[in-house]
């Protein structure tokens, strides 16, 4: 019984240390990164090809997931509406679900998936065959060559990203509205202004970038700290693509509640 | 002395890997560091260029200490050392002349002429004329290697550090990193340490070899006095006999 209740806490003493350690390291990567940003010409010619690896190539994921999304918020809100409300509201609902929420949300989780497992999978590999210590030894400040152009071509690219997964989905919703619900153009496009205010579509931006910015420093950061071979990339890629995921959602509800 | 650890001591965990490693590198000299996998040479080796940092002692190179040394001054330190890593450590991603030339382009004021005509002389060096656009993928082992070595090099550093440069060779292959190591020395003049478990090679390229057992320098001297030496850990070591030593890592 003794052994029982000093293992638990051994175990839970192990887990906080763990937990601090973890946040310690996070922050020290943190201001590695911030300090590493003036090392423009480091950081520079990386630019260009990480926003087309981050966000030119995750388009056809992120409208692929969009237009289904719309697809089933317009049939779902017709469903719920059905003798109650008014099916002009269906434009209103599948505009304001899609910018507001589904359209940055299931973007940035997809994106946690693509983006932030493959950042972690090749940080993590060039980690554990010595070439970030590589980079090291000819000079190279890794955060300045790996971390500050993936975090920056995520906080532009997210948002493109986004705004065109809101776009799609918005009108994947009104085609859907058309063919399988009996609406009108006229209909449709009365919900969806009837309540948009710009400030949503400025609310959705803010809220990828915050996920772009996320979901790259989160995938840097188990890329960078990965140990023990194959299986300790496969385990950076797994908590990269958890612990991003995790945030996006405690950050979708943060800002929820600080900016609406 | 060019290149000093003195009293090193360093741990991972609750595991001391060195525990007052003490080692004078002398200018000109190539020294190889012999041990048993594990003992820590490699440990030791990244001290040297900063990559690992000791719990306590003193690391120097020409006078400088590396501990706690600002992050630009250790990088123009570490132009002044080229370090070839046990699998070369390419860049994946880019050509074998983009791999050469990455150290080069860190240097202010050189051109892509300069750097391009940089990296055909130091593939030259190590007989890798025509590989400029071959892809690490495409490379054999020794070809890596030496690859690796033509990176280290660009930069004309005073001193090359090698881990393990002939680990999972052919004996053959052996023989020629073996000779690149000598012709470093010869041609570039360049003072080498080689961390290495394979005797032949450390008689072969040596001026001095140092042993590394329990954390410390056992034993060093010429190869000859390696050879002479009645220490029944270096012996058992050379000969490859466990008997003889008192802890087989």
């Amino acid at each position: 019984m003794r052994d029982s209740v000093s293992g638990s806490i051994q175990a839970v003493g192990r887990a906080s240390l763990s937990s601090v350690s973890s946040v310690g390291r996070a922050g020290y990567l943190a201001l590695g990164a911030f300090r590493a940003l003036r090392k423009v010409d480091v950081w520079g010619p990386n630019l260009l090809p990480q926003m087309a690896r981050i966000g030119v190539d995750s388009v056809p994921i992120a409208l692929f997931i969009a237009t289904f999304t719309g697809v089933v918020l317009a049939l779902q809100s017709s469903y719920t509406f059905t003798g109650a409300i008014p099916l002009y509201f269906v434009g209103t609902l599948v505009g304001k679900t899609m910018v507001l929420e589904l359209g940055p949300v299931l973007t940035g989780l997809a994106l946690s998936g693509r983006v932030g497992a493959n950042i972690a999978a090749e940080l993590g590999t060039m980690r554990i065959t010595e070439q970030v210590d590589a980079l090291e030894t000819l000079a190279y400040d890794p955060n300045a060559y790996l971390v500050v152009p993936r975090v920056i071509a995520g906080a532009l690219m997210f948002p493109a990203v986004v705004v065109l997964a809101n776009g799609i989905g918005i009108a994947s919703g009104w085609i859907t509205s058309l063919y399988l619900l009996d609406m009108s153009s006229v209909e449709f496009l009365k919900g969806l202004r009837l309540f948009f205010r710009s400030w949503d579509v400025w609310f959705s931006i803010i809220k990828s970038i915050t996920f772009g910015i996320t979901v790259t420093s989160v995938g840097c950061f188990f890329g960078l700290h990965t140990t023990g071979g194959a299986e300790g990339v496969g385990r950076s890629t797994t908590h990269s693509v958890v612990a991003a995921s995790m945030i996006i959602l405690v950050l979708d509800a943060f800002l929820a509640a600080v900016l609406l | 002395m060019s290149i000093e650890l003195v009293d090193v001591h360093k741990s991972f965990g609750a595991k001391e890997v060195l525990k007052g490693f003490t080692l004078d590198v002398r200018e000109g000299e190539t020294l190889s560091v012999i041990g048993g996998s594990g003992s820590g040479k490699s440990v030791a080796l990244k001290h040297v260029v900063g990559l690992l940092v000791p719990d306590s002692g003193d690391v120097r190179v020409d006078g400088i200490d590396v501990v706690g040394l600002p992050q630009q001054e250790l990088y123009e330190l570490r132009r002044r050392v080229g370090y070839v890593f046990q699998f070369a450590a390419l860049f994946d991603s880019m050509t074998v002349a983009e791999n050469v030339g990455m150290g080069l382009r860190r240097i202010p004021g050189m051109t892509a002429d300069e750097i391009r005509e940089r990296v055909t002389e130091c593939l030259g060096l190590v007989d890798l004329d025509g590989y400029e656009e071959r892809m690490p993928a495409e490379l054999s082992g020794g070809q890596r290697k030496r690859a690796g070595l033509a990176r280290a090099i660009a930069t004309k550093p005073k001193y090359l550090l090698y881990d393990e440069p002939t680990t999972g060779l052919d004996p053959v292959t052996t023989s020629v990193i073996d000779s690149l190591i000598v012709r470093m020395r010869e041609e570039l003049n360049v003072t080498g340490v080689v961390i290495t478990h394979d005797m032949q090679s450390a008689f072969r390229i040596s001026d001095r070899i140092a042993m590394l057992y329990d954390g410390r320098i056992r034993f060093q001297g010429t190869p000859d006095e390696v050879r002479a030496t009645e220490d029944r850990v270096v012996r058992g070591f050379i000969e490859g006999r466990p008997d003889l030593l008192e802890v087989v890592s």
